[in-house]
């Protein structure tokens, strides 16, 4: 934990949430709850057709209806010279990146595109006037499938791009999987997909914009998870107002899950109506708008291959994906299926030979991007399946298997054949836990006899680790990223000792204003009630990178604590001064500096703040004030790791799947607040188990897509998951100022796998040895009697 | 407002209020527009239960419900849970089981506990399921927001039988 000597016992633990009582009664305030006066209303004209060369588009009619105060093309955003380009965040050898504007001028590309933006006194003049937008296209062939996209003769996504390739992307070495392969005893293979799975995020991304003619300001409030990286990307990308000229601010936000990482046409344009008129104005998507452009997840077809001995050694593995990449690149639409995705490809195994080749494809669909787990989650799965079938063929139990194959805790910091450095981990004692905790041997035994009774019961085990906290930057800058990995707070005292923390992160849910005062606390002795946090406004906390890929706890948290630990010594020498002693000879607890062996001495911290900005009394060197900036930039990705384990009971007559039992053994290092930990998992798994069985995003053959509205789309209600038994074993990073590892993304990364390994092993006695998500009672029914 | 606008009145947590709707505003429009920002507009087709209040002591979607269908109702939202600036059990239950995350749900979620535990007799956790199944949740899994309901039916029953 904190190094030194200052414990106030917050960190580790379990606090009630501070974020609470205003969600609980109604006060919160999301972005489409703030209210301007004045207010104009944004409705998007969306392309409805999936692929088509614009011919003309024709506003005359919308513009006459009753309450419209502008419609607007891609043509008048073209003409009044913004920049106009929204921009991919990481560049690949050889990535082919065709402008993505902000409203479609010479062609659309998949359902969800804008084509005109209608400004009008209320929203639903707004809505209605969509209707007198009328847009002549050339329809062009359409398709979803990402295999098809490249290897079919189909008029291309962009010209840039005759054969759909965005990227062709290899990591490992080819040559000594091919050599593991011929040396090996057995090889097994398996074909999956991973299906598109829609976010949903239960707050509809929204945006109000209010441009300042006079000062030339942009006030954006906007649904965000990042609002210093949309600040950059506004003023770089799209608006070209200078950075200093945008403030962004992301009040509450009600979840992201990776959604409201990127930049979307929609905020732009809404920015770019206000500088265009001068007035404040709203947009805020309907369900199905999200559904058509809040960037998808997943969307991989695989081909995976593992070498085995026959005494249970892994030797290699080899995959290749086709990746969709929907119509546009995102942001981090390039990044999540290549660096995030075949990196992770060793799990938790000890694996000599390594070689993954993905091919991103443009398909005329939404764009894909990080959803939760996002990469990882997907590699992982690869992994987790290949395990099972490799144990398959060789006869052995499935953990016996991985036993076999685990990375022991001595070996850390492990390289792997898939270039990543795992920090620390204790892989084989947690999956223990798990295994203890669900009665795994006995469950083998009752597997056995239900199957002599005619019944299907199944146990599924998958092992994940996951690389979390994307860094450090220079790293990163080498891979291709056009953004920093590392994160920025102030830790601030008043004059009067309350204490704030400013920090770049932005919270949708995770509970940041709890667990950063937690951190804050301890590392300064000071009152939980005397800490604000403060996220979520560029313009009161300068710099920031945002909340994705599990990286709040462990870099906006170690950013707040080497800032509080800064404090702390430049209150000490205040302190050593105004006691008369050396700053080696103070002790520091619960707040308070007290003179070694003379305990009666003493200054508390929050007084020394009063003290720092009085400035009467300070050492000669010393100035006023009692804040630090700290930029923490990690020397690594953290590696949380785990075990989750599912018991399901299949009946093959019907095709129901009913999780009997769900487990999950989570190590994320040092634990901050364990609540809050146990609502990540929970969540995680969740969503997890959502797209085992349940989720996917459907496209038609011509790629329209079917699952437009909640009922359409099976986000899990509450009778369709189970309860969760959850443990943690705490494995610290070696390298996080706080030993954190972070959880945000664990759970779903594990509960993929482990749902489909129990349901496949429920399965086993019918000769099933995978299913592709969703496993649905279709597909159970089909795969039951040899269809599959 | 076109021409066609409606007057109505609405009682919202015993507040009445006079207004104009459009007739094709619906209910959650109209709250929302009074100030009551606590019902959250969350799929627009009565799925996922965000914008769950009362009318006349029933939950409904009040997505689903023209405003002008609500005149003259007693109208409870999550606005009206709290009393004096205390917590109610349930809002407590949801805090001290961390049921929440986003809460962008939880109006929502709130007025159908409240609404079901009215009633409801040590309810199992599979009657706690099915009583929320019109609420979605992306966030939470559930897993605590039953734990929440189901220590609250327990609070009430001990309140009841002091």
């Amino acid at each position: 934990m904190s190094e030194g000597d200052s414990a106030s016992g917050a960190f580790g633990a379990a606090i009630e949430r501070d974020e609470d009582v205003p969600l609980l009664t109604g006060e919160g305030i999301y972005t489409d709850d703030v209210s301007l006066p004045g207010t104009t209303h944004l409705a998007i004209k969306r392309s409805g057709i999936p692929h088509g060369r614009i011919l003309n588009v024709d506003t005359s009619e919308a513009e006459a209806m009753d309450g419209v105060i502008a419609v607007y093309t891609g043509e008048d955003v073209e003409e009044s010279g913004v920049p106009n380009t929204i921009p991919t965040a990481w560049d690949l050898p050889g990535l082919v990146q065709p402008q993505y504007r902000m409203l479609a001028v010479d062609a659309v590309r998949h359902e969800g595109d804008a084509v005109a933006a209608v400004v009008a006194e209320t929203a639903h003049q707004a809505r209605d006037a969509l209707e007198g937008v009328r847009v002549e296209y050339e329809e062009l062939e359409a398709y979803a499938d990402p295999v098809e996209a490249v290897e079919k003769d189909v008029s291309p996504v962009h010209e840039e791009a005759e054969d759909n390739v965005a990227f062709d992307f290899e990591l490992g070495d080819a040559a000594a999987v091919t050599e593991a392969f011929a040396a090996a005893d057995r090889v097994a293979t398996v074909d999956l997909r991973q299906p598109r799975l829609i976010p949903n995020a239960m707050e509809p991304r929204a945006a109000l914009a209010d441009f300042n003619d006079t000062t030339g300001k942009l006030r954006l409030w906007m649904t965000s998870q990042n609002p210093h990286l949309h600040r950059m990307l506004l003023s770089a990308g799209t608006l070209g107002l200078p950075e200093n000229k945008i403030q962004v601010i992301a009040p509450e936000v009600g979840g992201g899950f990776g959604s409201k990482i990127y930049h979307y046409p929609d905020e732009a344009v809404t920015s770019w109506c206000s500088m265009q008129l001068g007035r404040p104005v709203r947009w805020r998507a309907t369900r199905e708008e999200g559904y058509l452009t809040d960037c998808h997840g997943r969307d991989h077809v695989t081909t995976a291959e593992i070498a085995v001995d026959d005494d249970g050694t892994v030797r290699g593995v080899r995959v290749e994906t086709h990746a969709g990449l929907g119509a546009h690149l995102s942001q981090f639409g390039t990044a999540t299926p290549s660096y995030l995705y075949a990196t992770i490809m060793s799990g938790q195994y000890a694996i000599p030979a390594i070689h993954c080749r993905v091919i991103g494809a443009f398909t005329t669909t939404t764009p894909v991007d990080a959803y939760r787990g996002a990469g990882r989650t997907e590699g992982i799965y690869v992994i987790e399946r290949l395990m099972d079938v490799a144990a398959r063929e060789l006869g052995l139990d499935p953990v016996e298997f991985r036993r076999r194959n685990q990375i022991d805790p001595d070996e850390f910091p492990f390289e792997t054949a898939a270039a990543l450095v795992y920090d620390s981990g204790d892989y084989e004692s947690t999956m223990d836990v798990a295994l203890e905790h669900i009665g795994y041997d006995d469950l083998r035994e009752r597997q056995a006899a239900l199957r002599e009774e005619g019944r299907y019961l199944g146990i599924g085990v998958a092992n994940f680790v996951e690389s979390a906290g994307l860094s450090p930057s220079g790293l990163a800058g080498q891979l291709g990223a056009a953004a920093g990995g590392w994160e920025s707070s102030i830790v601030r005292f008043d004059s009067t000792g309350t204490l704030r923390v400013l920090v770049g992160t932005a919270d949708q849910g995770q509970g940041h204003r709890t667990t950063f005062a937690q951190i804050a606390a301890d590392e300064l002795g000071v009152s939980m009630d005397d800490i604000e946090v403060v996220e979520g406004d560029t313009d009161r906390i300068p710099q920031g990178m945002g909340t994705y890929g599990s990286r709040s706890a462990s870099v906006g948290g170690g950013a707040i604590a080497r800032a509080a630990r800064a404090v702390r010594e430049k209150a000490r020498e205040i302190a050593a001064h105004q006691l008369e002693a050396s700053p080696d000879d103070l002790e520091f607890e619960d707040g308070e500096f007290r003179v070694a062996g003379a305990p009666d001495r003493s200054l508390h911290v929050q007084t020394i703040a009063h003290e720092a900005y009085l400035g009467h009394d300070l050492p000669e060197d010393v100035d006023p004030g009692l804040e630090e900036t700290n930029f923490y930039d990690p020397e690594n990705f953290t590696y949380p790791f785990g075990t989750h384990v599912a018991v399901v009971e299949v009946d093959p007559q019907t095709g129901d799947v009913e999780i009997r039992q769900y487990v999950g053994v989570d190590d994320c290092g040092e634990i901050i607040n364990p609540l809050i930990v146990e609502g990540q998992v929970h969540g995680g798994i969740a969503q997890g188990i959502g797209a085992a069985l349940f989720e996917a995003a459907a496209y038609d053959e011509e790629a329209h897509l079917q699952t437009r509205r909640m009922d359409e789309y099976a986000v899990p209600h509450a009778t369709m998951l189970p309860d969760y038994g959850t443990e943690t074993t705490v494995t610290p990073s070696p390298h996080n100022p706080l030993g954190v590892k972070g959880v945000g993304e664990s759970a779903t990364i594990a509960a993929a796998p482990t749902v489909v390994s129990a349901v496949v092993d429920a399965l086993e006695p019918l000769g099933v040895d995978h299913l592709d998500m969703p496993i649905t009672p279709a597909s159970v029914w089909q795969a039951t009697r040899g269809e599959h | 407002m076109d021409e066609n606008a409606v007057t109505i009145s609405l009682t919202v947590n015993g507040t009445e209020h006079e207004l104009d709707v459009e007739p094709r505003t619906v209910l959650l429009g109209a709250l929302r527009d009074l100030g009551y920002t606590g019902a959250n507009v969350g799929c627009d087709t009565g799925r996922c239960g965000a914008c769950t209040v009362r009318v006349d002591d029933v939950t409904i979607k009040s997505c689903l419900r023209f405003a002008v269908q609500a005149d003259g109702a007693a109208i409870e939202t999550v606005e009206g849970l709290a009393e004096d600036g205390e917590l109610s059990t349930l809002q407590e239950q949801f805090q001290e089981h961390h049921g929440l995350q986003c809460g962008y749900c939880t109006p929502g979620m709130l007025m159908s506990a409240d609404t079901y535990l009215r009633d409801a007799e040590d309810p199992s956790r599979a009657e706690i399921r099915d009583a929320l199944e019109g609420n979605l949740c992306r966030c939470t899994g559930y897993h605590n927001i039953v734990d929440a309901v189901e220590s609250t039916a327990e609070e009430l029953a001990r309140g009841e039988q002091r």
